[in-house]
C-alpha cells in the first residue's frame, strides 16, 4: 500500500517535466525535423539538396564555423592566462576584477552587440577602425561574452591543482616553462576541452550579437533560420538549417559531456588547500595580458554604451532615458519606418520583468523535479536505466538553440490540439524551456554531492521519503536554489532567440524593444536603444549579483 | 509467536537471506539469530558481503531470498524509516547543516516526541557517549573521534530495538579506535542494547561481540562464541582469516599435542604458537630470523611437519642452520577437526 501510493508519487513527479518537455521541446523540435526531411509524409531528402546547392548556405555554414573556431581559440588563448592571474595568484582587489570578468557573460546579447556598435560605428570611440558589420567585430563580441567561461571553468580547477606535482617536476631538472608544458597543461586539459566545447556552442548558437553586429552582409546558421522565416518565409529551408544546427550543436554537446565527466574525475585528486600565491615578476606577461583583455576588449564597450546612453544632441544628460516613457521617435522623412513601438520601453520593461517572474518559476518547478527524480537511487535496474535516459534527455534543451525553439513553437503550438499563438503563455514557456537546462545544471551537482548515506542515515531514524527530502536534501539545496533563481531570471530577462518569434507585437519584451530601436533611422531612437540596454544590463547585473550572494563555494562550480 | 521451527520469537532471525546484484552473489543464502541484548559481530575481508547484509537487515538494500523477522514478524516490504532499528556509518554521515544536539535528537524528532523530552534525553546521551555540554557545537568542528560519538548518540537517542554498526571505528587511528571499541562495548552493555557490529579488524570484534561470525564470498562461514571460535575454528578457511598460517596434523606432534586434540585432528599455528625453549619436546632447525615487536622471529623445519613460523624470546637468539627446541602454545594454537 505505502509502496504503491510511492510509486505513485514518483510517476507523478516524474510526469510533470517529461510532458512539458515533451509538449514545449520533443514536439516543435521534432516537428522542424519532419518539415525538413518530409514531404507528404514521405522522406525525401530534396530539401536538403536544394539548400545544399546554393552558395548562400555554404557561405553561411563557412562563417558559422569561422566565427566558433575564432571565438574558441581567441577565448581559450586569452582566458587561460586570465585564469592563472585571477585564480592562481593573490593580489589586492583580486575579487572585484574576478566579478567584473563576469559580467559581460550574463549581459543579454543585444545588449552586447548594442554596446560592441557603439564603439564601432560613426561617433564612437574605435569608429576609424572601420569595423561596423565585419567579422572582427562579430568574433571580438564573442571572445567578450565567453572569456569568463574560460577563466572560470579552468580557473576553479586551477585553484585546486596541487602545486606539488609542479615542485616535483621542477625538482627533476625542468624549467617553468617546461614543467608547465609537461605537468600543469596535462592536468588542466579536462577543464580547457570542457570550457572550449561550451564555447564553440555558444559561438556557433549566438544570436542576438550576430544579429546586431553583423550586419547585412555577414549572418551565421542561427541568424539565417530567423531571416529564412520572418523575412523570407521560407519554412522548409529554415527546417532544413535547423536540422544542421541540431547535429553540430549535438555533437559539441557530446564533447563537452565528455570532457566535463574527465574533469569531474580530475577534481576528485585534488587538494582543497589554498594555492595561490602572490604575485612574482615571472607574471607579468600573464598580468600584461589579462590586464589588456580587461581594460581593451571588456570594459571599453560598457563603458562607451554608459557613455552613449548619456550623450544628446546638446550635449551630456539624461535626455535618452527620459526618452524611454514613450514609445519611440517618430519619423517624418519615412512614414512607413515612422510608426512607433507601440508601446514606452518602461512598459517593455515591465512585460520582461512580468514574463521573466512565470518563466523562473516554470523552469524552477521543472528542473527541481529532475533534479529530485534523477539523483534517486533505485534498486531495480530497469529504473535505473530508466533514470539515466531521463538524465541525458533534460541535458538535449541546453545545446539547441533557442532560435530553433522559438521557430519550433511557431510551426506547431499556432493551430489545434495547441493553440497558443495568441495566449501571453507561450513567451515564458518558451524562455523557461531555455532556462531548464541552467536550473539542472546548478543544482544537480548539489544534490549529486550529497552522500547516498546520509539519506540513508534519516530513513534508519524513522524518516519517510518526504522527510528525507525536507531533512536531507532541501537544507543542502537551500543556498542554490537561490542561484538558481536567479540565474533562470537573468536568462529570461535577456533571452532574445526564441522571444524575437514569439513575442507579440503590443506586448514586446525589453530585448526585442531594443532590437527595434536600433533597426530605426534617427539619432534620438539610437540614444534610446543604448539608454534601455543600460537599463536591461543593469537588471540582469544586479539579478545576478543578488543570486552569487548564494553562490556555495565548490570546486565543481562553473561559469 | 509465530513458532518457526527454531525461531526464537524475540530479537532478530535472518533465514537464508541472499542478496545479488546483477550476476554477483553479494550475500549467499545466511541464517543467523541474534538474541536481545546480544551484540554479534561479522568479521570478513572487505567485499565479503557483512555490509550488504546490515543494509538488507536495515532494509536499505531488497533481499531476493530468505526471510528478515524481528521477534517472529516477517520485516519484508516495511521500509527503511518504519523499522526502528539504528545504524552507525563508518564515516558518522552527521548531517551538516545541523548541530550536535541537531543531530542527536533527529530520530526522537521523526518519532514525535516534545521538546523537554528530546531535550532531556539529548542530554542524557552526550552525557554517556562522552560529550556533556558540546549539544551547541557545529558538527565540522568536532574531530573523527568526536564525530563517530554524535553519530553513535545519534543513533542511540530513539532506543533502536537492533543497532547495526557499519566498521564504526575503521576511519579512526589506531589508538583511538582501540579506546572507542572498549567504550563502544561499555556503552552497548550498559544500555543493553541488540547489535549487529561489522568490521574487518579482529582485535574490534573479540572486543566488542557475545559471538563473532566469520564471511567470505558472501557466506557465514562459521559463528560461535568469540573464545570458541578462536580456539575451535571451523575449518581452515576459517583459522587462516584469523591468523593460523600453517596447519600440520596434530598426530605429527606425537606427545607434545595439545590436551583437548584428538589425534585425527589438525592443529592451526600462527608465528607465536611455537616458542625456542630449552626444555621443549620438539626439535627444528633454523631456516630464518627476523627482528619482530619484542623479540625475534623465526621460520623452523620441523622433520614430518615442514617450515613453520616460531618465536625466540629476546635473549636468546639463535642463528640460521641452529637446532633448536621448541615447545607448544596452547592458548594460540587452534584446533580443528579433521579435515
Amino acid at each position: 500500500m505505502d509502496r504503491h501510493r510511492r510509486r505513485v508519487g514518483v510517476a507523478l513527479a516524474g510526469l510533470v517535466p517529461m510532458g512539458f518537455l515533451g509538449v514545449f521541446f520533443a514536439w516543435p523540435v521534432a516537428s522542424i525535423l519532419a518539415r525538413g526531411l518530409l514531404v507528404d509524409g514521405a522522406l525525401d531528402l530534396g530539401g536538403f539538396a536544394e539548400v545544399f546547392d546554393s552558395d548562400r548556405t555554404w557561405r553561411i555554414i563557412g562563417q558559422t564555423l569561422a566565427q566558433s573556431v575564432a571565438g574558441t581559440t581567441l577565448a581559450v588563448l586569452l582566458g587561460v592566462p586570465g585564469a592563472y592571474v585571477l585564480y592562481r595568484c593573490r593580489f589586492p582587489g583580486r575579487a572585484v576584477v574576478r566579478a567584473l570578468v563576469t559580467v559581460p557573460f550574463v549581459l543579454p546579447t543585444v545588449v552586447v552587440g548594442v554596446a560592441f556598435r557603439s564603439l564601432l560605428v560613426d561617433g564612437g570611440a574605435l569608429a576609424f577602425l572601420d569595423a561596423d558589420g565585419t567579422f572582427a567585430a562579430v568574433v571580438a563580441a564573442l571572445v567578450f561574452f565567453n572569456y569568463a567561461v574560460v577563466v572560470r571553468t579552468v580557473g576553479a580547477m586551477w585553484a585546486h591543482l596541487d602545486p606539488r606535482a609542479e615542485q616535483a617536476a621542477r625538482a627533476l631538472g625542468a624549467s617553468p616553462a617546461r614543467a608547465f608544458r609537461e605537468v600543469t597543461l596535462p592536468a588542466l586539459t579536462p577543464a580547457i576541452a570542457s570550457a572550449a566545447s561550451l564555447v564553440f556552442l555558444f559561438c556557433a548558437t549566438a544570436f542576438g550579437t550576430v544579429l546586431v553586429l553583423g550586419g547585412p552582409a555577414y549572418g551565421t546558421v542561427e541568424t539565417e533560420i530567423w531571416i529564412q522565416t520572418t523575412q523570407f518565409l521560407d519554412l522548409r529551408t529554415a527546417a532544413v538549417l535547423s536540422t544542421v544546427q541540431l547535429a553540430v550543436v549535438t555533437l559539441s554537446l557530446t564533447v563537452s559531456a565528455w570532457s566535463r565527466r574527465r574533469r569531474e574525475t580530475a577534481l576528485r585528486v585534488q587538494s582543497d588547500a589554498e594555492t595561490a600565491r602572490p604575485l612574482r615578476r615571472a607574471d607579468l606577461p600573464a598580468v600584461l595580458v589579462t590586464a589588456a583583455v580587461v581594460l581593451a576588449l571588456l570594459m571599453a564597450p560598457l563603458a562607451s554604451l554608459l557613455a552613449g546612453s548619456l550623450r544628446t544632441p546638446d550635449g551630456w544628460g539624461l535626455h535618452n532615458f527620459a526618452n524611454l516613457a514613450t514609445s519611440g521617435q517618430r519619423s517624418t522623412a519615412e512614414p512607413g519606418l515612422g510608426v512607433g513601438l507601440e508601446v514606452s520601453v518602461w512598459q517593455a520593461a515591465l512585460n520582461s520583468l512580468r514574463i521573466a517572474v512565470d518563466a523562473t518559476w516554470i523552469a524552477m518547478v521543472v528542473g527541481v523535479l529532475v533534479c529530485v527524480l534523477v539523483t534517486r537511487r533505485p534498486h531495480r535496474p530497469g529504473a535505473r536505466r530508466a533514470l539515466s535516459v531521463f538524465d541525458a534527455v533534460f541535458m538535449l534543451p541546453l545545446g539547441v538553440s533557442a532560435v530553433t525553439v522559438g521557430f519550433g513553437f511557431l510551426i506547431t503550438l499556432d493551430r489545434p490540439p495547441l493553440d497558443l499563438r495568441s495566449s501571453v503563455v507561450l513567451v515564458p514557456i518558451a524562455q523557461a524551456v531555455v532556462a531548464v537546462p541552467l536550473v539542472i545544471r546548478t543544482l544537480l551537482p548539489v544534490l549529486r554531492s550529497i552522500d547516498e548515506r546520509l539519506r540513508e542515515a534519516a530513513a534508519v531514524l524513522g524518516a519517510g521519503p518526504a522527510r528525507v527530502f525536507t531533512a536531507v536534501d532541501l537544507p543542502v539545496l537551500g543556498r542554490s536554489l537561490g542561484l538558481a533563481v536567479g540565474f533562470a531570471f537573468a536568462v529570461s530577462l535577456g533571452e532574445f532567440g526564441a522571444t524575437s518569434f514569439l513575442a507579440r507585437p503590443d506586448r514586446p519584451t525589453l530585448p526585442v524593444v531594443i532590437f527595434r530601436l536600433i533597426g530605426r533611422p534617427g539619432a534620438d531612437n539610437l540614444g534610446m536603444a543604448l539608454a534601455a540596454s543600460v537599463v536591461l544590463a543593469a537588471m540582469t547585473t544586479l539579478v545576478i549579483g543578488l543570486a552569487e550572494r548564494f553562490r556555495v563555494h565548490s570546486a565543481g562550480a562553473e561559469v | 509467536m509465530t513458532g518457526h521451527d527454531g525461531a526464537t520469537g524475540s530479537g532478530l532471525e535472518l533465514r537464508e537471506v541472499a542478496v545479488t546484484f546483477g550476476a554477483t552473489t553479494a550475500v549467499d543464502d545466511v541464517s543467523l539469530c541474534i538474541e536481545p541484548a546480544e551484540v554479534v559481530a561479522l568479521l570478513g575481508p572487505s567485499g565479503c558481503g557483512k555490509s550488504t547484509l546490515l543494509r538488507a537487515v536495515a532494509g536499505l538494500e531488497p533481499t531476493d531470498r530468505g526471510t528478515v523477522r524481528w521477534a517472529g514478524t516477517d520485516l519484508r516490504g516495511v521500509p527503511v524509516h518504519r523499522r526502528g532499528f539504528g545504524l552507525l556509518f563508518q564515516d558518522g554521515q552527521l548531517f551538516p547543516h545541523r548541530d550536535v544536539a541537531g543531530n542527536v535528537e533527529f530520530g526522537l524528532r521523526m518519532a514525535g516526541v516534545k521538546r523537554a523530552g528530546r531535550q532531556a534525553r539529548v542530554g542524557e546521551l552526550l552525557e554517556l557517549v562522552g560529550l556533556s555540554g558540546r549539544g551547541g557545537r557545529r558538527v565540522a568542528s568536532l574531530s573523527g573521534g568526536e564525530q563517530q560519538r554524535v553519530a553513535l548518540a545519534r543513533s542511540l537517542a530513539p532506543r533502536p530495538r537492533l543497532l547495526l554498526l557499519d566498521e564504526p571505528l575503521s576511519a579512526l587511528d589506531r589508538g583511538l579506535r582501540e579506546r572507542l571499541a572498549t567504550d563502544l562495548r561499555e556503552i552497548l552493555r550498559r544500555t543493553s542494547t541488540t547489535a549487529l557490529y561489522v568490521t574487518h579488524d579482529h582485535d574490534e570484534a573479540f572486543t566488542i561481540a557475545d559471538r563473532v561470525g566469520v564471511m567470505d564470498h558472501g557466506r557465514l562461514l562459521q559463528i560461535a562464541p568469540a573464545e570458541q571460535l578462536w580456539r575451535r575454528p571451523a575449518d581452515e578457511q576459517v583459522a587462516q582469516f584469523l591468523g593460523y598460517d600453517w596447519f600440520v596434523p596434530a598426530s605429527a606432534l606425537g606427545a607434545a599435542r595439545p590436551r583437548g586434540a584428538g589425534p585425527d585432528d589438525v592443529l592451526g599455528l600462527r608465528p607465536e604458537s611455537l616458542v625456542v625453549d630449552a626444555d621443549g619436546p620438539i626439535i627444528g632447525l633454523v631456516v630464518d630470523r627476523h627482528r619482530t615487536r619484542g623479540g625475534t622471529g623465526l621460520l623452523v623445519h620441523i622433520d614430518g611437519i615442514g617450515t613453520v613460523g616460531a618465536r625466540a624470546p629476546g635473549t636468546a637468539v639463535p642463528g640460521p642452520a641452529a637446532r633448536v627446541r621448541l615447545r607448544l602454545e596452547p592458548a594460540v594454537t587452534a584446533v580443528l577437526p579433521p579435515a
